[in-house]
C-alpha cells in the first residue's frame, strides 16, 4: 500500500486541481441532486398516496348518477370483483362568501349517519365531525378553510339547490378525493375558490330530496378482479338511473392529476442525471487525460522506483474518488433538501395530505451514488488504464510532439484567406479534433438544458393562447348549477350590453371505433358559433357539421380515424342511445379527449329538449361590471369565469414553479457550461503555456495571447451552439414522451426567445470561465515557464 | 592496511562477485517501419561496490542498456542476470520488485515530483522499502539536512538532483544507475553531486554505474565502458580514481 508520501501528493494534486476539481464535483453535485431531489420526492409522494389512501380506504371504482333507490346499493354489491360499496348523496354547492368576486364552488357529500363510511373516509384535521343531531354542521374541506382563514364554530353560507342557508362548521378535513382539487372551468389549483362540505346524511338527503336514494356509489374492487369487468356490470346495473358511466381510479379527478404529476416526476428521475453523468464522465475523461499526459514524467519516477502499477493505478483513481465524493457530498445534501422543498411544494400548495412525510431511503442514495462512480468509472477509466500500461522507460521520456501539419483548410487553398491568426486556431483544432468535438458537445449540453429550461414557458404560453385566444373567444363564461332549458339565452341576451350570448352543453360519451375506444366529453355548440373556434393542424377554422363530428386530433389518432372515417359514439347520460357519426375535421387542442357536434346531434344521444349547461357571452366592456354582478346574483349560476382572469390566474399561480424550475435548470446548465470552458480552458493553458509564454517575451501583450486562447474556445462555442439547439429540441420531445398525452398535449414548439436565452446562458457561463483562466494568464511566470522542461 | 576497493578490483577482477551479468543485450525498437537497433549484442557484468561509467555519444545506446540493467525495460534477445537470476524474461511485477528491492535511479532531470517536499520525495521511497535509512538521513547524507521541507521548485538545480540522490540511496540499494547525473548542471554543481554519488559508492559499497558523455567524469570509475552504435567499443580499467574535486571540464 503507497505510504504517506503519495498521500501528501494526492492532496497536493487536489489543491493544484481545485478549480478544476470543484467544477467536475460541482457537475457530479447537479447529477446526484437532481436524481436524488426528483426520486426521493417521487417516491415520498407516492408513499404518502399509498399509505393515505390506504388508511383512508380510497376506492377503486367511482360511478355518478341521478338517483337510485337505496336498495340498488345491495346489486352493486353483487356484482362480481367488488368487494365494498359506499353510497352516498352528493350535491352541487355554490359558496357566496363576502370578498370572493364569485362564489366558490363544489360539493356537499354525505357522511353516514353513523360510524364511519367503508370507503373514501374523510380525515377530521381541525375540530369534529359534525353532530348526526344538529342538522347544521358540517365538515368543510381543510384548504378551503385554510384559504379563507376559517375555524371550527365559524359560519358558513352554502347555496344548495339555489336555496342559501347558513351552516355551523364543526371541524375541517381531508379526502384521498380530494388530494388535488380544480374548480369547474379553471386550469388552475385556487383553494379559495373549490369547497367540499360534508354533512350526516340525513341532513343532505333531506336538503336536496334524496331519502331513500343516493347519486354517488365508491367500489373497492377484491384483489385480482378485472377492473373492465367490473365497470361494465356497475353500468349495466345502473343504467336505468341515469349513471354518467363508472369510472376507474385512474380517471378519478384529483387521484388523475397526482397520478400524472408523479409519473412526469419518475421519468424526470429517471432521464435527466443520465446528462449530467455523460457530462461528469466527458469531463474527468478530459481532465484525467491531461494530467496523465502532464504527469508522465512523475508517474515514471514511481515505476522506475519502485511502486506497482497496481498502487500508482489506484493513486489516481482516488484522485477521482476525492473530486466525485465531494461533488456526490455537494449532491447528496442538495438534493435532500432539494427533495424536502419539492415535497413540502407539492403538498404545501397542491396535493392535500394529512400527514406529509419527506422520505430519503437508502436506495436512492445508493442509485445516486453508484450512477456518479460509473460516470467516474467510464470518464477515469481509460486515463487510469493509460496510467497503468506506461511502461516505465517510455514513461520516462516527453510524449511524441505531434507532428505539425498544414490543416485541411490550408490544404483547400484557403490558408491566405484566413491569415495567420486563424490558421492557427485551425490547426490547433485539427490537432485535436475528439477534444474539440468532445468539448463542443459538452456546451451544447449546456445549451440544450437552457433550451429545455425555455421551453416549459413556451409551452405554457402556447397552450393558454390557443386555450384562450384560439379557441375560448368569449368574455364570460356562465356555468349553470343545472342543465337550463334554451330559453334561459333569450334571458342572457336580453341583459343590457350582452351582445352575443351561446348555449354549451356535454354529455359523456364512449368513442368507439371496431375494438378501440376512449371515454370522453362531446360538446354542442351553436352550429354558427362565434365564440368557440376550432382549428385544424394548419390553424384552419372548422365549421361545425350539422350531422358529423369534430374530432380533438389526439382523440382521432387513439382510435385511428381520419376525416371522412365513421366513429361509434355512445352516450353514457340521459337516454344513453348510440350513434354512427362521420369526422368531419379534426381539431388541434390542447387538453383531453373529445368531440364537437351541433347541439341536434347530441340531443339525438341524449334525449330531452337540447338543455343548455353553460353559456358564453359577449359583453360591452362598458357594461361588464353590471353584467357579471347579475350573472352572480341569479339562482342558477354556479360560476361566472372570464378567460383573461383566468389565464393570469394560471399564470400567476404556476408562474411562481416555473420561475423555480428555470431558475433550477439555468443553474444546472451554467454548471455544465462552466465545467467545460473552464477546464477546457486550463488544459489548453497548462498544454501551451510555453507557447504562450514564447509569445509574451517576443512582445506580445496579454491582451493578444488571451485573444488567441479565446479564439479557440470561440470555436468550440460557436460550433455547440446549434448542435445544442438540436440536442435542445430532442429533449424537449424526450420531455413531451413523458407527459400523458391524452390529458395533455405539450406542443413541440421552441420559441426563437428560448433559443436565444439558451445561447445567451451558455455565452455568458463561457465568457465567466474564460476571465477565470484568464488571470491565470495575465499572471504567466515568463522565466519560469521557459526554464522548465517540457 | 588493506587495498581500497577499487585497487581490489583493479588487481583481481574476478574477485568481487557478479551482481549483474548481461550476454548479448540487444534492444530493436519499432518506429513507424523502420527498426531501430539501440543495443546490438552487449556483454555487460556490473560487480559488486565497483563504480562503472558508460560514455558514448548520444544515440549510443548508453541509456538503453541502463534502463535495461536498473528493469524499466527488457531486451529484445540476450540475457540479463541479478544475482544468477534471469530478468531478461522477468514480468512486469518482478520487475516492478526487482526496481524496488535492488536499484536507486538518478536521472538527468532529477524527476523529482513537484508536489512534494524534499522529505516527502525521499519518504516516497522509503515508504515501500524493506530496510530503508531515515529519509533525514538520507538528506543528511548529500548535505541537504537544513532543507528538507523545500519544495523542488525552492531548490537549486544541484540542490534537486541531490535529493535525488538521496531518494535513490535511501532505500540501501544494491545497484545505483545514474544516467547523465549531471547534464543539466553547471561545473561547481555537478562535482558537488559526483562527490555525493562517489561517496555512497565509498561508504556504503553500493554498486554504481554512472552514464555520461563527459569523458572527464570517467576518470572517477573503476572501470569505463565505451558504446558507439550499441555496441560496446571497449572496456578500460582505471588503476586509480580521481576525486571529483581533481577533473576539469
Amino acid at each position: 500500500m503507497p505510504g504517506p508520501a503519495l498521500r501528501s501528493k494526492l492532496l497536493r494534486d487536489l489543491v493544484r486541481l481545485r478549480g478544476q476539481a470543484l467544477t467536475i464535483a460541482l457537475v457530479v453535485a447537479c447529477g446526484v441532486s437532481s436524481f436524488v431531489a426528483l426520486r426521493s420526492a417521487y417516491a415520498s409522494l407516492v408513499a404518502s398516496a399509498a399509505t393515505y389512501y390506504e388508511r383512508q380506504r380510497f376506492a377503486d371504482v367511482f360511478a355518478r348518477l341521478e338517483r337510485a333507490p337505496a336498495a340498488v346499493a345491495e346489486r352493486l354489491a353483487r356484482v362480481p370483483g367488488v368487494a365494498q360499496v359506499e353510497v352516498r348523496v352528493v350535491e352541487a354547492i355554490t359558496v357566496p362568501l363576502a370578498g370572493l368576486a364569485q362564489p366558490a364552488v363544489g360539493t356537499l357529500v354525505s357522511l353516514p349517519d353513523t360510524g364511519t363510511a367503508a370507503l373514501n373516509v374523510v380525515h377530521v384535521a381541525r375540530g369534529r365531525a359534525p353532530d348526526p343531531e344538529r342538522p347544521e354542521e358540517i365538515l368543510v374541506l381543510d384548504a378551503f378553510a385554510e384559504a379563507h382563514g376559517l375555524s371550527p364554530g365559524d359560519s358558513l353560507p352554502i347555496v344548495i339547490d339555489g336555496r342559501r342557508r347558513e351552516l355551523v362548521i364543526a371541524g375541517t378535513a381531508l379526502s384521498p378525493e380530494h388530494v388535488f382539487t380544480v374548480p369547474p372551468g379553471a386550469m388552475s389549483h385556487d383553494p379559495k375558490q373549490i369547497v367540499v362540505a360534508w354533512a350526516p346524511r340525513r341532513a343532505v338527503a333531506a336538503a336536496v330530496r334524496m331519502e331513500g336514494a343516493f347519486n354517488d356509489a365508491a367500489f373497492r374492487l377484491q384483489p385480482g378482479a378485472s377492473e373492465p369487468a367490473a365497470l361494465t356490470e356497475i353500468d349495466r346495473v345502473l343504467a336505468p338511473y341515469g349513471t354518467m358511466g363508472a369510472v376507474p381510479r385512474a380517471r378519478q379527478s384529483s387521484h388523475a392529476v397526482v397520478a400524472g404529476e408523479l409519473e412526469q416526476l419518475r421519468s424526470m428521475a429517471t432521464f435527466v442525471p443520465f446528462l449530467f453523468a455523460f457530462v461528469a464522465a466527458f469531463l474527468l475523461h478530459v481532465v484525467l487525460s491531461r494530467l496523465v499526459l502532464l504527469q508522465r514524467g512523475q508517474i515514471a519516477t514511481l515505476k522506475a522506483v519502485g511502486y506497482e502499477d497496481r498502487a500508482i493505478g489506484w493513486h489516481y483513481a482516488q484522485l477521482v474518488g476525492a473530486i466525485v465524493a465531494v461533488g456526490i457530498a455537494l449532491g447528496l445534501g442538495a438534493g435532500a433538501w432539494l427533495g424536502e422543498a419539492m415535497v413540502e411544494m407539492y403538498t404545501g400548495r397542491y396535493f392535500r395530505f394529512p400527514s406529509p412525510s419527506y422520505r430519503l431511503d437508502l436506495g436512492t442514495l445508493g442509485i445516486g451514488v453508484g450512477i456518479s462512480l460509473a460516470a467516474a468509472a467510464l470518464g477515469a477509466g481509460g486515463a487510469v488504464r493509460q496510467v497503468v500500461r506506461l511502461p516505465p522507460a517510455e514513461a520516462m521520456q516527453p510524449p511524441a510532439p505531434a507532428r505539425p501539419r498544414r490543416s485541411v483548410l490550408e490544404r483547400l487553398g484557403f490558408g491566405r484567406a484566413l491569415g495567420a491568426g486563424a490558421l492557427r486556431i485551425a490547426r490547433e483544432i485539427e490537432r485535436r479534433p475528439v477534444r474539440t468535438l468532445l468539448s463542443t458537445i459538452g456546451i451544447s449540453f449546456c445549451v440544450a438544458i437552457a433550451v429545455v429550461a425555455g421551453f416549459w414557458s413556451d409551452a405554457t404560453d402556447f397552450m393558454l393562447d390557443v386555450q384562450f385566444h384560439g379557441a375560448m373567444r368569449e368574455d364570460v363564461t356562465v356555468t349553470f348549477t343545472r342543465p337550463l332549458p334554451r330559453g334561459v339565452l333569450g334571458e342572457l341576451r336580453g341583459l343590457p350590453g350582452v351582445r352575443r350570448a351561446e348555449g354549451l352543453a356535454q354529455a359523456p360519451v364512449r368513442f368507439r371505433v371496431a375494438h378501440r375506444h376512449r371515454d370522453g366529453l362531446l360538446a354542442a355548440h351553436e352550429p354558427s358559433s362565434e365564440l368557440r373556434r376550432w382549428l385544424d393542424a394548419r390553424g384552419a377554422p372548422l365549421s361545425l357539421p350539422p350531422t358529423g363530428v369534430v374530432l380533438g386530433a389526439k382523440l382521432a389518432e387513439v382510435l385511428g380515424v381520419r376525416v371522412g372515417d365513421v366513429v361509434t359514439i355512445e352516450a353514457k347520460a340521459g337516454e344513453r342511445r348510440t350513434a354512427a357519426l362521420t369526422v368531419s375535421g379534426l381539431a388541434d387542442e390542447a387538453f383531453g379527449l373529445q368531440g364537437h357536434v351541433h347541439p341536434a346531434t347530441l340531443t339525438g344521444l341524449i334525449g330531452g329538449e337540447g338543455a343548455v349547461e353553460a353559456a358564453l357571452l359577449r359583453v360591452d366592456s362598458a357594461a361588464l361590471g353590471e353584467v357579471l354582478a347579475r350573472l352572480r346574483a341569479a339562482p342558477w349560476t354556479a360560476a361566472v369565469a372570464r378567460p383573461g382572469t383566468v389565464r393570469q390566474q394560471f399564470e400567476e399561480q404556476s408562474g411562481g414553479i416555473l420561475r423555480v424550475y428555470t431558475l433550477l435548470l439555468v443553474g444546472f446548465a451554467a454548471v455544465i457550461a462552466v465545467g467545460v470552458v473552464y477546464n477546457d480552458a486550463r488544459i489548453a493553458l497548462s498544454q501551451r503555456s510555453r507557447d504562450f509564454a514564447s509569445l509574451r517575451v517576443l512582445g506580445f501583450t496579454r491582451g493578444e495571447v488571451a485573444r488567441m486562447l479565446a479564439a479557440e474556445l470561440t470555436v468550440q462555442v460557436v460550433l455547440a451552439l446549434p448542435l445544442g439547439l438540436v440536442l435542445g429540441s430532442g429533449l424537449v420531445d424526450a420531455l413531451i414522451s413523458t407527459v400523458d398525452a391524452e390529458t395533455y398535449r405539450l406542443p413541440a414548439l421552441i420559441s426563437v426567445r428560448t433559443y436565444a436565452f439558451a445561447a445567451s446562458i451558455t455565452l455568458v457561463a463561457a465568457v465567466a470561465s474564460f476571465l477565470l483562466v484568464r488571470r491565470r494568464l495575465d499572471a504567466l511566470d515568463l522565466i519560469g515557464v521557459l526554464k522548465t522542461r517540457e | 592496511m588493506p587495498p581500497p576497493p577499487s585497487l581490489a578490483a583493479a588487481l583481481s577482477p574476478a574477485a568481487s562477485p557478479e551482481v549483474l551479468a548481461g550476454r548479448g543485450l540487444t534492444k530493436v525498437y519499432r518506429m513507424g517501419e523502420v527498426d531501430v537497433h539501440a543495443l546490438r549484442g552487449v556483454d555487460v557484468e556490473l560487480r559488486e561496490g565497483e563504480m562503472v561509467v558508460l560514455l558514448g555519444p548520444s544515440g549510443s545506446g548508453k541509456s538503453t542498456l541502463l534502463n535495461i540493467l536498473g528493469g524499466l525495460d527488457t531486451p529484445t534477445e540476450g540475457t540479463l542476470r541479478h544475482r544468477g537470476a534471469p530478468l531478461h524474461d522477468a514480468g512486469p511485477g518482478e520487475l516492478t520488485r526487482y526496481r524496488r528491492e535492488h536499484v536507486g535511479f538518478v536521472f538527468q532531470f532529477y524527476n523529482l515530483l513537484p508536489g512534494l517536499t524534499a522529505l516527502e520525495n525521499v519518504a516516497l521511497v522509503t515508504d515501500i522499502a524493506a530496510d530503508p535509512f531515515e529519509p533525514e538521513d538520507a538528506l543528511a547524507l548529500v548535505g541537504l539536512a537544513d532543507r528538507l521541507h523545500h519544495f523542488p521548485a525552492q531548490l537549486s538545480g544541484g540542490e534537486q538532483q541531490r535529493v535525488a540522490i538521496a531518494r535513490a540511496v535511501a532505500k540501501n540499494p544494491e545497484v545505483l544507475l545514474c544516467d547523465e547525473p549531471t547534464g543539466a548542471l553547471d561545473y561547481a554543481t555537478g562535482v558537488q553531486v559526483l562527490e555525493v554519488i562517489e561517496r555512497v559508492n565509498r561508504e556504503l559499497g553500493t554498486t554504481t554505474a554512472v552514464i555520461t558523455h563527459n569523458a572527464a567524469v570517467a576518470s572517477l570509475a573503476d572501470r569505463v565502458l565505451t558504446l558507439a552504435d550499441g555496441r560496446l567499443a571497449r572496456e578500460d580499467r582505471n588503476a586509480t580514481r580521481a576525486a571529483p574535486r581533481d577533473i576539469r571540464w
